[in-house]
């Protein structure tokens, strides 16, 4: 950690395990730290996302328990914990439904990262280490839809693992795709190991999640002005400040999370997840879960499949060096009026590809006039796709580099306690 | 400026989104008004009692309802629910309806399978022995299992008392497959292989009530939600404590919150 240790062991027993094990020490500077002293509420959905971690690791657990990993099984497991498992009907829900509201946060979270610079020099390793935790995110959830084994179950599973035949087969991509499955084809073989890794990659993401807080505490929390601390009076102690604040936003949170859980329990999810697994029988519509729906509208966007693949995973990729494509010496989009005008139509472009995801892609944004046969004709969602795509990927390059050449800052405070004692007054 | 150019956006997007769903094809389902809708909404008991009946003398010869036991039918939030048998085994609705099936079980000590009356532990027996013979005996559609419909379907509540009740005479120069009745709520199209399943007076109501193909699909709806989602009054009783817990929780912190950061410039 940086800086000097706070602990001050004052006991014997204290001193004795400090001198041995040094635990006490490790939690007392983890909490108590210097942290700059005017973050806003966009900054307690790291604290948030630590709690919904908790949250899926101990449901899960208990599922696990109930849970039998095999095609015959599968569906009736879920029905047996929802219908005979003690307290059963709170836990799985409470499973499916944080797993949406961890993909929220995490969202939230980044988007705060990207518009107050955190990502930037000295925090590209905790933006890194975030990637990481995301990218394992979007395999966990991915593998956890398929444990129900009903029909958006097996068939986000044929979708998905078939992204891997896109590799041509000269090139191993259809031994890749059948290694995956385990066989010729999802089933048995491949709900089984997805069982398994659903249950590895969550203690994969805690690791991470310890290298995200360690590399946290290096540089400390970015701010909403994005300047670095410099004095004492820049700062506060995380505790108590910043715990109270973000157990109050804790409780929030976990308000809209309950709402959803006991009163909406199947507004994320998708009903054709009620029928049970046919490999025989495809539905009319193969949705993901909605937070891939903006990746799944960029894979449709491309008419070739091998393109749209590396489209979709290039999406992914390019946020792993958003560090270096954001030239600006300002981190802080506060004070970047292009940055941030670009920023917010990002964030409207990433709601209208998840928008488009949930879609056809023949499906009318607008409609324009009928052809001869009557039907109507117009503006189509791959389109709009297409268009969201090429500005998702314009916004990391080039338009964040030439940005931070040609763009005028305004004009930013000394100092973090200048930013809030302006604010007090306010001037701000 | 930034705030126009957002709302103008979302404005767009919804607009165009809506004028989407009005255009858009295929019927409208019936939207009725649901007992059990809403944050507050429970089961209509009685009309559940009745839609088991409906369920058991129509549904039942074709459908199954594999995940629900007899017991179930008794639990606290269930149609038969008698708070003065709080252990739903020994419910005497749910001992005589068991009782009036015949189970295979085995095998015993001789290896040998034997017929029993049926216990409350026992699940629902499904009409036939598997989907093959389902699907023989109608001519080759299955009938799917029903203890889930409402929560496999969009709107499923909505949408089996639509269908139910969305029999229609075929349109003029529409020619339907064999077996096939014309019915425009069928979600996988216009034509569906169940012939109407309901008319006037199907069943005899003990409780009086007249047995409309409206009243019936209605109760059957009412009973066929409560198979998919049983723990629905328990889990929106227990939602209300929670949220009153966190709500209380939540002003206790903010109330912490302000008085840790009371000297401080923020």
């Amino acid at each position: 950690m940086s800086g000097h240790s706070r602990y001050d062991p004052k006991t014997g027993i204290e001193k004795w395990l400090d001198a041995r094990l040094p635990i006490i020490r490790l939690g007392v500077d983890t909490l108590i730290f210097p942290s700059p002293r005017n973050l806003n509420y966009w900054w307690t959905f790291g604290a948030i996302l630590a709690v919904m971690l908790v949250v899926q690791l101990v449901t899960g657990i208990i599922l696990a328990m109930h849970y039998v990993p095999h095609p015959d099984h599968a569906f009736d497991a879920i029905q047996h914990i929802n219908r005979d498992v003690n307290y059963g009907w709170l836990l799985q829900p409470m499973h499916a439904v944080g797993a949406s509201m961890m993909f929220l946060a995490a969202y939230i979270h980044m988007f705060r990262g990207i518009y107050y610079g955190s990502a930037k020099n000295p925090r590209e390793m905790i933006w890194i280490v975030g990637m990481v935790i995301y990218l394992l995110m979007m395999a966990a959830g991915f593998m956890g839809y398929v444990l129900p084994w009903g029909q958006m179950s097996i068939w986000g599973a044929i979708v998905i693992t078939n992204l891997f035949s896109a590799i041509p087969p000269e090139a191993a991509g259809t031994s890749v795709t059948q290694w995956l499955w385990g066989g010729f084809a999802v089933d048995g073989p491949t709900l089984n190991r997805f069982f398994s890794l659903h249950y590895l990659l969550p203690f994969l993401i805690v690791a991470m999640v310890i290298l995200h807080v360690w590399a946290l505490h290096i540089p400390s929390n970015n701010n909403p002005t994005g300047i670095s601390i410099k004095t004492k009076a820049d700062t506060l102690d995380f505790h108590p400040y910043y715990t109270v604040k973000d157990a109050f936003a804790i409780v929030v949170f976990l308000m809209i999370f309950s709402w959803f859980l006991f009163f909406m329990p199947d507004s994320m999810g998708h009903p054709d997840n009620f029928i049970p697994a046919n490999p025989l029988s495809t539905p009319a519509y193969i949705v993901p879960e909605w937070y891939y729906l903006p990746f799944y509208a960029m894979l449709r966007a491309v008419p070739d499949k091998l393109l749209g693949v590396l489209t979709m995973f290039g999406a992914i990729a390019i946020l792993f060096v958003l560090p270096w494509l954001d030239t600006s010496k300002v981190r802080s989009m506060r004070y970047r009026p292009l940055a941030k005008l670009f920023f917010f139509i990002f964030v409207l472009a990433c709601l209208g590809l998840g928008w488009c995801g949930a879609k056809l892609p023949s499906d009318l944004v607008f409609a324009t006039g009928v052809d001869e046969a009557g039907n109507a004709v117009g503006f189509t969602f791959v389109w709009l796709s297409r268009i969201l795509t090429l500005y998702y990927f314009a916004f990391f390059f080039p338009i964040l580099p030439i940005l931070g050449w040609v763009e005028k800052p305004k004009p930013r405070p000394a100092s973090i306690e200048a930013s809030v004692l302006a604010h007090v007054k306010g001037d701000d | 400026m930034f705030k126009r150019i957002a709302s103008l956006a979302i404005l767009a997007v919804f607009s165009a989104s809506s004028a989407l769903a009005a255009g858009g094809g295929g019927h409208k389902l019936k939207h009725e008004h649901w007992h059990f809708d809403g944050v507050f909404g429970t089961y209509d008991k009685a009309a559940a009692q009745r839609g088991f009946q409906v369920y058991q003398e129509v549904c039942s010869s074709c459908h199954g309802l594999k995940y629900v036991a007899f017991y179930n039918l008794a639990d606290e939030g269930a149609p038969f629910y008698d708070p003065a048998f709080p252990n739903p085994n020994e419910n005497p609705v749910a001992k005589a309806l068991a009782k009036q099936f015949t189970i295979t079980d085995g095998p015993d000590d001789s290896g040998d399978m034997f017929d029993r009356p049926g216990l409350t532990s026992d699940k629902l027996p499904s009409p036939f022995a598997n989907d093959m013979a389902a699907k023989a005996s109608n001519g080759g559609a299955l009938p799917p299992d029903l203890s889930l419909i409402t929560r496999a379907r969009h709107d499923g509540s909505n949408y089996v008392y639509s269908l139910l009740t969305g029999y229609l005479d075929t349109p003029h120069g529409m020619e339907l497959a064999a077996g096939m009745s014309y019915n425009p709520m069928f979600a996988g199209g216009d034509q569906i292989a169940m012939a109407p399943p309901l008319y006037e007076g199907s069943v005899e109501y003990t409780d009086g009530t007249e047995a409309s193909v409206e009243q019936m699909s209605k109760d059957v709806t009412e009973f066929l939600t409560w198979a998919a989602d049983p723990k629905m009054e328990e889990r929106k009783r227990m939602g209300w404590m929670v949220m009153i817990y966190l709500f209380l929780l939540s002003l206790l912190l903010y109330g912490s919150y302000r008085a840790v950061w009371r000297d401080v410039e923020h």
